[in-house]
């Protein structure tokens, strides 16, 4: 078992394997990404008490949602890189931060350009955007942090070290709403409760929300490939990699 | 859009400036990463 | 798993979960300062602070919304279904102000009782749905 996921886990192995995935994450991206705009800016109907303005929360509440999955699967790889030192998981977890910073920026952003309209402010302290403003500095930590430490394994150590040491903000950021009382609206979907929104604005959010995890493998893998070649760059495999597209 | 349209589109242009930023970017670097490789690798080729 | 590793995962337990109960202690002693707003009992019950600002949330009562002729100013219940306050505002309302809605107002408690707000907020809930399915959910009149 361990072997199998040993040579899984090899750098060219993957290397092959994820170039081989590319064009179809790409494809079901962009089509689940078409059906998820189709249905959140055409299909769904007008919030009875927000107008067209909730039509934010497509993009909103995905991208919100991915900033935390992504900084769970960091500090997962990251956790297993330091266990089990394998390579990939550690190139894993360090080309997730760029992405999930872009998700956690996005939220952030689309969460301003809901709240003025409807809150009458841009940005408010309270629990839920400062909690999750402190995301988006640990997503930026990491990546500085990698980028300083010039010894790549070194480098993904101390890394995996931060992204596990950051990762009490995440029940933070999700009970932030129901612990303290704050601006931020409580939970719509995820819920014990039924999600209190209508099957036609649930349906576009939920295929949102796949378009964006599928979205996050396609990146993860292209910057993961990218790392990679630079890793192993004095390597046999990618010496032979190199001969092959040269010729 | 009911008066938010401003908001709304800004929000879908700043979320299709983000997703094709992380796509485009590494797809970028790839190639300049096998380019620069492969230069290094001729030019160890021929010191030899 | 070789003893190696089973150390490693275990030191990345204690470590995960010693900066839980640490953090978890912290957000616990700054539990006040963390809330937003105050609730209209928290001022009533004297918890908000007598000379500084601060921010009260509740409801908007229905019918209370009185507005002054030419002028911006409005006058306005804030319960939360066990007190009431009044707010006297003198500024732009956000689009969602109206009468049964949430809102949160910054500003100071009057000599006279009323809560003198320098800026109002709106605090939408969290259910999402169609004008007519909203209109068939609102209580029959007899």
């Amino acid at each position: 078992m361990m072997k199998f996921i040993y040579m899984m886990a090899s750098p060219p192995h993957f290397y092959r394997l994820a170039g081989k995935w590319l064009p179809w994450l790409s494809g079901i991206t962009l089509l689940l990404l078409a059906a998820g705009l189709y249905g959140g800016l055409i299909y769904a109907p007008t919030d009875y008490q927000q107008g067209e303005s909730y039509r934010i929360i497509f993009i909103h509440v995905p991208a919100a949602w991915m900033s935390l999955f992504i900084y769970i699967a960091m500090a997962i790889a990251g956790a297993i890189g330091l266990i089990w030192r394998i390579k990939l998981a550690e190139t894993v977890a360090v080309c997730s931060a760029p992405i999930g910073a872009g998700f956690t920026l996005l939220a952030l952003i689309t969460g301003s350009m809901w709240g003025k309209p409807m809150w009458g402010a841009w940005w408010v302290w309270d629990a839920r955007l400062t909690s999750e403003l402190l995301l988006l500095f640990l997503y930026l930590g990491v990546m500085s942090l990698y980028s300083a430490i010039p010894d790549k394994r070194v480098a993904s150590r101390a890394v995996a070290l931060l992204a596990l040491v950051g990762v009490v903000n995440i029940p933070i950021i999700h009970y932030s709403v129901e612990w303290w009382n704050t601006l931020h609206q409580g939970p719509t979907v995820t819920k014990f409760d039924k999600p209190s929104i209508d099957v036609r604005m649930l349906i576009p959010l939920m295929v949102m929300a796949v378009a964006f995890k599928v979205y996050y493998v396609w990146a993860l893998f292209l910057r993961v490939r990218v790392e990679l070649l630079e890793r192993e760059r004095n390597t046999q495999w990618v010496k032979e990699l190199l001969k092959m597209n040269k010729g | 859009m009911g008066g938010y349209a401003l908001y709304v589109w800004v929000s879908y242009g700043v979320a299709a400036v983000i997703l094709i930023a992380n796509i485009v970017l590494p797809k970028y670097q790839h190639k300049m990463m096998l380019k620069t490789l492969t230069k290094k690798m001729q030019r160890a080729e021929q010191l030899k | 798993m070789t003893p190696i590793r089973k150390k490693r995962l275990l030191l990345i337990v204690l470590m995960v979960a010693g900066v839980s109960v640490a953090v978890g202690f912290a957000l616990k002693a700054f539990n006040e300062n963390l809330m937003f707003f105050f609730s209209v009992t928290d001022v009533a019950k004297g918890k908000a602070p007598a000379v500084k600002d601060f921010r009260l949330g509740g409801m908007v009562v229905n019918g209370s919304v009185k507005r002054e002729d030419g002028s911006l100013a409005v006058m306005f219940d804030l319960t939360d279904n066990a007190e009431v306050i009044t707010v006297y505002y003198d500024g732009i309302l956000p689009d969602l102000f109206r009468e049964g809605q949430g809102i949160i107002s910054k500003g100071k408690m009057r000599a006279d009782g009323v809560f003198e707000a320098d800026e109002v907020l709106a605090k939408h809930d969290e259910n999402y749905m169609p004008p007519e399915v909203a209109e068939s959910m609102k209580p029959k009149k007899p």
